[in-house]
């Protein structure tokens, strides 16, 4: 983290990204940027790399895939066989048809419920963890970037987010 | 006027020159009579072909619970095409001289049937396909969608195909009306008279009512398509006011109320009727989720095709990233109809409704279950990358695959029933496929060439323009 941040807060969500743009135009270093919504595209602007959660999303559901099929065997064929719509054959695959929907059911839910165990210790989120946001209106209607101020001056910061269109710049010393 | 290449005029006039001369030779190489079934059931019995297939409905014989769905199937179909080739070979012997004949007379019908049906199927494929895309092009006036306007024209032009293949298919359904061909066996009096079942359905499936039903269904979707395409010009000509897009607006809700069961019933008549003892509740939905993703994919083909000549310059990667998307989740739709419809029949094992998939799994093995590889595992496993779905030759390369394992899906709906155990992928099948292929090119990239393929007056073009994903 750098020594000193400058805070600038916007109104409006293409002023911001404008105001982004700005940024790399002078090659000044975004911290980060507050939004109270995702902001499409805001991602790219600021070189954020590719989320990799898509690829956990695929690894959970091959294991919630391989939990149904392997729970179904063990329950249905294998511990207690059950006489499947009068199908008693005693094998996995001839009466599959009537696991796919718990196949499909558990895959889901492994992927959906992983994914977000994995999005909440990827962002760091956890219950009592104090938000970071520097101003609790970054969650209702103000945008805000913060920025690496230990490379340019206060006043040069200061008449740049004004020249952008943010309605306020503060300073903090970390 | 757009003007392309002459690969793009040469081609569809090649693809309909091979389709007829393909489809002559197999409408004249047909049996004619016993004898030269005799002969050629003779002759496939000795070579590798035939011998793997008899074997494999040995084979499948041999399981009892199997065998007595397969009695009441023999009872139930009787003059219908369904018994398999093994089973009176297998069972009967020489001893029974009588069944023997029987069986070749059956197999007469089924050889005989054989280049109709391949006609049929390609006919009913392309035409699906330009329904489907009339109805996604509704969906975007009826959702008021801002991403696809910049499409709008090719969607159009893919509508083009609509009239003239509709008339193709009703021609069709007219012929076998006629008896000119035996497709549709509740059309037989003879078999009428002794088949209670269809006594008890001809207040619905009878011809006249039949051909009445499916001129309304082709002139309703017709009209739609009309009144849209002058909309939507009226629109680029005078788009002040957007009086024209409400006019579309309201034609695309009405045109897909309507759609929906037009649509539903057709899939009966058209489809469904040729077994006509057998019936599912969900099959107009199944035979919309198979269409919707054809057009679909059509719509991504020709956008990807045009683009790639130089047209259509304000259509981004994220247009395509859509249609992509579109494939994927249509494909998976496609996917839960099909197995929704399977499972209950499978699962409740009623002899009338399970002898359709007892047939398919025991005589169509290979393309009942490779068209689920075709049409579920390879774009779920290909488009589920992000990525992968703006890339060209990867949407050229599934959209191939999709279209593929849909014609084999209809190819699975009507074939059981018309020629039974004697199906194969030969030159009548491949032959309707190209001539129809060259047909639909004809068509849409002839009205391709009739106007700008960017629309002007469209309230939603800035955002398409802009769209990005």
């Amino acid at each position: 983290m750098a020594s000193k941040v400058a805070h600038a807060y916007y109104l409006d969500d293409e002023v911001l990204m404008d105001a982004v743009k700005a940024c790399n135009v002078k090659h000044y270093h975004i911290e980060e940027v507050y939004t109270p919504f995702p902001v499409h595209g805001l991602d790219k602007l600021m070189g954020l790399p590719h989320t990799r959660l898509a690829i956990c999303a695929f690894l959970y559901g091959l294991i919630g895939l391989t939990v149904a099929v392997t729970m179904m065997n063990y329950i249905m064929i294998e511990d207690w066989p059950q006489n499947i719509g009068g199908k008693p054959s005693f094998s996995f695959l001839e009466n599959m048809p009537a696991f796919v929907p718990i196949m499909f059911e558990l895959t889901v839910f492994f992927a959906a419920h992983l994914m977000v165990i994995t999005f909440y210790m990827r962002s760091k989120l956890w219950p009592f963890k104090k938000a970071e946001n520097p101003n609790e209106r970054t969650t209702d209607d103000l945008f805000c970037i913060e920025l690496d101020a230990s490379t340019a001056g206060e006043e040069e910061l200061t008449s740049f987010f004004k020249a952008t269109g943010a309605v306020e710049i503060n300073f903090k010393n970390n | 006027m757009n003007t392309f290449t002459n690969n793009i005029k040469i081609l569809p006039i090649v693809l309909m020159a091979l389709g007829l001369i393909g489809m002559a030779i197999g409408f004249s190489s047909a049996p004619g009579s016993i004898e030269e079934v005799e002969q050629i059931l003779a002759s496939q019995h000795h070579g590798g072909h035939g011998e793997g297939h008899a074997t494999e409905s040995h084979d499948t014989h041999a399981a009892p619970a199997q065998h007595d769905a397969h009695a009441e199937q023999g009872h139930g179909h009787e003059a219908h095409g369904t018994e398999t080739h093994g089973k009176s070979h297998d069972t009967h012997g020489e001893d029974a001289h009588g069944a023997h004949e029987k069986h070749l007379k059956h197999v007469l019908h089924q050889l005989q049937n054989k280049p109709w049906a391949a006609l049929y199927v390609a006919a009913f494929f392309f035409f699906m396909i330009s329904l489907g895309v009339l109805v996604f092009y509704a969906i975007q006036f009826a959702a008021q969608a801002g991403w696809s306007p910049l499409l709008f024209r090719v969607m159009e032009a893919i509508t083009a195909y609509l009239l003239p293949g509709g008339i193709i298919v009703f021609v069709l359904l007219a012929l076998s009306g006629f008896h000119i061909n035996h497709l549709f066996v509740w059309m037989d009096p003879e078999v009428v008279a002794h088949d209670e079942l269809l006594q008890g359905k001809t207040g619905w499936l009878n011809v006249p009512f039949f051909l009445i039903r499916a001129a309304l269904y082709l002139t309703a979707w017709n009209v739609y398509r009309h009144f849209a395409i002058k909309f939507s010009k009226k629109q680029d000509e005078e788009p002040t006011g957007n009086v024209w897009y409400k006019k579309s607006f309201k034609a695309a809700a009405v045109f897909l109320v309507v759609f929906i069961y037009s649509e539903s019933m057709m899939s009966w008549d058209w489809i469904m009727s040729f077994d006509p003892h057998w019936f599912s509740t969900l099959f107009g939905w199944y035979v919309f989720a198979s269409m919707f993703v054809s057009g679909i994919t059509v719509i991504a083909l020709v956008t990807v095709y045009l683009k790639s000549k130089g047209y259509l310059a304000k259509v981004n990667n994220s247009h395509i990233h859509d249609l992509a998307k579109f494939m994927f989740g249509i494909s998976i739709f496609w996917t839960y109809l099909w197995f929704s419809q399977f499972m209950l029949i499978w699962y409740s094992d009623i002899p009338e409704e399970v002898t359709y998939f007892v047939q398919r799994i025991n005589d169509y093995t290979l393309p009942f279950f490779g068209m689920v590889a075709l049409n579920l595992i390879f774009p779920l496993l290909v488009l589920m990358n992000s990525d992968f779905k703006r890339i060209n030759w990867i949407i050229i390369l599934v959209g191939i695959v999709i279209l593929v394992g849909h014609y084999i899906d209809i190819f699975n709906m009507v074939m059981p029933a018309t020629v039974g155990g004697s199906w194969s992928i030969g030159l009548p099948e491949i032959s309707a496929v190209l001539f129809f292929l060259g047909l639909f090119i004809f068509v849409v990239f002839r009205a391709l060439t009739k106007g700008e393929l960017e629309p002007s007056g469209n309230p939603y073009l800035e955002e398409s323009k802009h769209y990005h994903y």
